[in-house]
């Protein structure tokens, strides 16, 4: 066939797989680099980068849960609602004197059964798209955490409640000072996300997530329970809230009304700038642990720098447009028409 | 050809319901080991009915399929995948976002346990690609292409080599060249004609009389869903079968 057309094809072949899958590395790199010049005595400093993580580590868990739903082309509003519901039922339970084992596995359960509620929705009652269904359970679900708890905040829990958000793994065997240590969410973190890493990439189920999002009738001809692995999906976004709402419990100490609000905004930013496309199908999960990190980075170097918090927002807008901007691109680039 | 013998596939009196709309009435439609049979019919005259009906999309309001002779009750893809019944549809029914392999193998993915875990073994999938594309004289750079990366024949070919992965017996496309550059279209044919030589059975619906009567061995006519014409391809002519398509014998 034409040789220069095949040339063309072989160079983009080579490309982009590391475009697509370290680009955003690249960029996240750059931040780092540039916040670093900015800043550079505070930046860097072993203090300020665990803070990074502990700032960033109930939004990850949203992030990852709404990226699988953004693969499946679908959306998932509710997250914030999710993690607030379960924060509060955590509380309550906290509240009411039951064992620690106990109370660390409620916004769990009610973080899958939230997830499970919009999955349902979204596939037995055929909800024209899942923005409708999650916009609903968004109030619903911050409602009932409203009436469970009286809308007040729920304050005071004990040291085992709070381990995932606030503990401290300590690292002067290591030779460390005592003021550097790890935070045990940063350990949750990596944890929760190479767990899911395996999952999307190595398992049947993973691979199904991803082809759904490429062409639903598709994985629906190959015999694919579409239906099934949508509420599969849906369930474990509302899982990962959970497990946001256990690590904020600890940050915070308390449940509070105002938890997570809007909190499914940053997810889906982090989301997009981290190279999920909203078409589905597309985007890793090391995309979106840098795209939170992205997030973070920016907000914490703002902050050093005493830039208005009003600038922060124009900022992240601003990279969110870029960043579907260049999947534009992207997607003009790797598919032929 | 093997007319002889007993049919492959067989569907008697299907009759299919959309609420009061009749799609299909009373059809009849058999195929044998290494026969293609042709389908044809104007817009509107049952095919693709007829073809969701034998992939276990639908469900017939009534009649009976029978596969190597006996009943047949096909609940989902799943059934109709598991007895040998592949269908190739119009749209490919392809994941562009996942590698030719990838879609080859999607559903049936072959994984490998390690401890109570089950985790997909790329290897495996790999290597069974790359086997059964050359085996099918398929040509493309790498398995690990994603599909949206490829010409429109070049994904046809992936839809006839999913098809295939797995020991097909019936195959059944749908208009398996309308979407085709000419120059692909012959690569196309020649592939459903290699396919024959391995004794599956093939059905072909087509528009295309050129498709017909270069890999079918038998045409039947659908008109206003109801069998309207049966021949063996040697005792038609292009103008009848044409004229089957609309309406006049």
């Amino acid at each position: 066939m034409e040789e220069k057309d095949n040339k063309k094809d072989s160079i983009y072949l080579k490309l982009m797989p590391y475009i697509e899958k370290y680009g955003i590395l690249l960029l996240l790199v750059l931040m780092i680099l540039v916040m670093h010049i900015l800043q550079p005595d505070v930046f860097l400093s072993w203090r300020n980068v665990t803070n990074v993580f502990k700032q960033i580590s109930w939004q990850s868990m949203l992030a990852l849960g709404v990226f699988m739903v953004i693969v499946t082309a679908g959306i998932d509003l509710s997250v914030g609602s999710i993690m607030m519901l379960s924060l509060m039922v955590l509380a309550i339970v906290a509240k009411a004197g039951a064992p620690w084992f106990i109370v660390v596995i409620t916004p769990l359960i009610a973080g899958f059964l939230c997830g499970l509620f919009n999955g349902a929705g979204i596939t037995l009652l055929r909800m024209p798209h899942p923005f409708i269904m999650t916009l609903g359970t968004l109030y619903i679900f911050r409602g009932t955490g409203n009436l469970i708890s009286g809308g007040t905040p729920i304050s005071g829990f004990t040291d085992e409640v709070r381990y995932l958000g606030h503990g401290r793994i300590d690292l002067t065997w290591l030779g460390l000072e005592k003021s550097q240590y790890l935070p045990v969410s940063l350990v949750l973190i990596a944890v929760v996300y190479i767990i899911f890493w395996f999952f999307l990439n190595h398992s049947r189920t993973g691979k199904w997530i991803y082809a759904i999002g490429g062409n639903p009738s598709a994985a629906r001809a190959s015999g694919i329970n579409v239906n099934k692995i949508l509420i599969i999906v849906y369930s474990l976004c509302g899982f990962l809230s959970g497990i946001g709402a256990l690590i904020l419990a600890g940050r915070t100490d308390s449940g509070y009304p105002n938890a997570g609000l809007q909190s499914e905004l940053d997810a889906i930013a982090a989301c997009i700038i981290g190279g999920a496309s909203f078409f589905g199908g597309r985007g890793t999960v090391l995309g979106v642990f840098a795209g939170v990190m992205i997030m973070g980075i920016l907000r914490n170097g703002l902050n050093l720098m005493d830039v208005s918090s009003f600038w922060q927002q124009v900022l992240i807008g601003s990279i969110i447009v870029i960043a579907v901007y260049i999947d534009v691109l992207r997607r003009d680039l790797g598919t032929r028409k | 050809m093997s007319t002889l013998n007993n049919p492959l596939l067989e569907a008697k009196g299907i009759t299919k319901y959309f609420g009061t709309i009749t799609a299909l009435e009373n059809v009849d439609l058999k195929v044998h080991a290494g026969e293609c049979l042709g389908v044809v019919g104007d817009n509107g005259a049952g095919k693709s009915t007829l073809m969701k009906v034998l992939s276990g999309l639908y469900k017939p309001s009534s009649g009976s399929l029978y596969f190597q002779g006996k009943e047949k009750i096909l609940e989902s893809p799943k059934d109709s995948q598991n007895l040998g019944l592949e269908m190739v549809y119009q749209d490919l029914a392809l994941a562009g976002n996942l590698p030719i392999g990838e879609n080859i193998f999607l559903g049936r993915e072959p994984t490998k346990n390690v401890g109570f875990l089950k985790f997909l073994d790329f290897n495996r999938i790999k290597e069974l690609t790359n086997a059964h594309l050359g085996k099918l004289k398929i040509n493309v750079k790498s398995s690990d292409q994603k599909v949206e990366e490829l010409s429109g024949g070049q994904r046809q070919a992936v839809a006839i080599a999913r098809s295939t992965a797995f020991n097909a017996k019936v195959v059944i496309m749908d208009e398996p060249t309308a979407a085709l550059a000419i120059k692909e279209v012959g690569k196309v044919l020649d592939l459903i004609n290699s396919l024959k030589k391995t004794g599956v059975g093939v059905i072909v619906i087509s528009h295309r009389m050129d498709d017909i009567f270069s890999v079918c061995d038998r045409v039947m006519a659908l008109f206003q869903g109801t069998n309207f014409a049966e021949s063996e391809l040697s005792n038609t002519s292009r103008d009848e079968v044409i004229g089957w398509i609309m309406g006049k014998k």
